[in-house]
């Protein structure tokens, strides 16, 4: 069986780097961006097995409009959107309103502070393995 | 020591136990916190035995279970809302009921905690909402006091301190688990990424101190004859060294000193800001020209460079806090994003004007404006 290929997209370099070791060592194929315009250009040509999106709150980039965007194509992908947002600031993102509620279609939100095994365990179901 | 109430609304006793063991004995602290807070569990295990507790006791968190014998969670939580009590509310829920998780979200609950949880997961949960309701709590007392801090900074600010955090506590943990194997060149990557960040982090923390000093120096501001151009020649001597290892060249454009009045550990701030920008967005090999110019009513500082330049959809950010450009060509330069918006913060005070001219690929010009009041 080939390996299942995880789109991991994230503006800190770092913690994107820290994410695809984790994944890796699962044993997932991974493929990064630390942009949304990046990660837009990867899914024109990749369709990946699963997605990490961060809600990044820099440059107008959203996890919101990307997960919106990213389902339009594969409506199959399961995404996790992985937030520290409300860990971190005590800011709850706007779910309220009208126009992020249709975009927020993504599977799971998840705690970037998730445990490996937690993670692995969240992933595992949504690949359905 | 402040105490904070939290109420447990759960049907199962041993959830309530448990929950009472975790927070009996934790405290919450926090950098801008003058005290520890500490928490005092209240139980409920029926939704209407809830409802008459938080009318009585007004707790500042709910811990809210979904599935009680009477009622449902959520009604607890739209009769919370509907008497527009100030309480946080944080779901007990499984994963698998995600689409209850958004509806309570939409409802105004602050956090879920899955069940079954760990006390790292209660306690963490906890901790989180106890800054918040700290957070906001500073913000409504200075507001009240007519002070202007805004809670967006000081939650951007807690994120823009604990990123770097993260990403060093992130490398530690790989290289204590020797991920990479047991040689130490493997880790090399990462202990320069983690130098970065704790460089990124102490720039933080210098820009913090100069914008209090703003912020605290308004009223007493110390106006006095100053010669800009010692200060620029200061800050070019400053910055120089990191120049010559960028390869770019500094150059001052005037022999004259140019006397002003002002604050001179304002002026410094706002010359070491813009010039070590033109260094840090510079080509290898571009140099950076300051002018000064001495009009009729004003001094005119000009600082260019032949850098990276920036589109004019970013010229009109920059001033603003926490902004920094994105691209990959600015993605390994470390900056606090507080910079500009301290210069713009100062030039406001002395009711001068800054701009910026900029080619993308060319360079940015920024201009300021300073009227002299000794005039």
């Amino acid at each position: 069986m080939t390996k299942k290929r995880i789109l991991i997209v994230d503006d800190d370099m770092d913690y994107l780097f820290q994410m695809r070791v984790k994944v890796e060592q699962m044993g997932f194929e991974t493929i990064t961006a630390e942009s949304q315009a990046e990660a837009e250009k990867i899914i024109l040509d990749i369709k990946p097995d699963l997605c990490i999106l961060d809600l990044m709150m820099e440059s107008d980039d959203s996890g919101f409009v990307l997960s919106y965007k990213i389902k339009k194509k594969y409506p199959d992908v399961p995404i996790i959107i992985a937030t520290a947002v409300t860990a971190e600031t005590g800011m709850t993102f706007d779910i309220r309103a009208e126009e992020s509620k249709r975009w927020i279609n993504a599977d799971l939100f998840l705690d970037k502070g998730i445990r490996n095994d937690q993670l692995h365990r969240e992933i595992k179901k949504l690949l359905k393995l | 020591m402040a105490t904070f109430k939290i109420l447990i609304v759960d049907d199962e006793q041993g959830i309530r136990d448990g929950t009472r063991r975790i927070l009996q004995n934790f405290k919450v602290d926090y950098p801008f916190m003058d005290e520890q807070i500490d928490f005092e569990v209240l139980e409920a295990g029926t939704g209407a035995e809830g409802i008459d507790i938080i009318d009585k006791e007004q707790p500042e968190i709910l811990l809210l279970d979904n599935k009680l014998p009477d009622i449902q969670g959520v009604e607890v939580l739209e009769y919370v809302k509907s008497k527009q009590y100030d309480i946080v509310v944080v779901m007990i829920t499984s994963y698998a009921s995600l689409e209850l998780a958004v509806k309570a979200t939409r409802d105004g609950a602050f956090d879920f905690i899955p069940k079954p949880f760990t006390p790292q997961e209660i306690r963490a949960s906890i901790e989180n909402i106890t800054k918040q309701i700290f957070l906001k709590r500073m913000t409504q007392t200075l507001n009240s006091t007519g002070k202007q801090i805004r809670f967006q900074f000081l939650s951007v600010l807690s994120h823009e301190l604990k990123a770097p955090l993260n990403a060093i506590d992130g490398y530690l943990k790989m290289m204590r688990e020797r991920q990479f194997g047991e040689s130490v060149d493997a880790y090399d990557e990462m202990i320069d990424r983690s130098i970065e960040r704790i460089k990124g982090m102490r720039t933080l923390i210098l820009d913090l101190l100069d914008l209090t000093k703003i912020e605290s120096g308004k009223p007493t501001q110390k106006l006095q004859e100053v010669d800009i151009r010692k200060i620029v020649q200061l800050a070019i001597d400053t910055i120089r060294p990191y120049a010559i290892q960028k390869d770019v060249d500094l150059y001052l454009n005037n022999r004259e000193p140019i006397i002003i009045k002002a604050d001179p550990g304002e002026i410094e701030i706002i010359m070491n800001n813009l010039i070590s920008n033109a260094v840090k967005y510079n080509k290898t090999g571009g140099r950076v020209d300051v002018f000064l110019e001495k009009q009729p009513e004003t001094v005119r500082i000009s600082v260019s460079d032949t850098g990276i330049g920036m589109s004019d959809d970013d010229k009109i950010k920059i001033f603003e806090d926490f902004v920094r450009i994105k691209t990959q060509k600015t993605r390994n330069i470390t900056g606090s994003g507080l910079g500009l918006a301290i210069v713009r913060k100062i030039v406001d005070m002395y009711h001068g004007t800054i701009e910026v001219q900029s080619l993308p690929e060319q360079g940015s010009t920024f201009i300021i404006t300073l009227p002299d009041p000794g005039k």
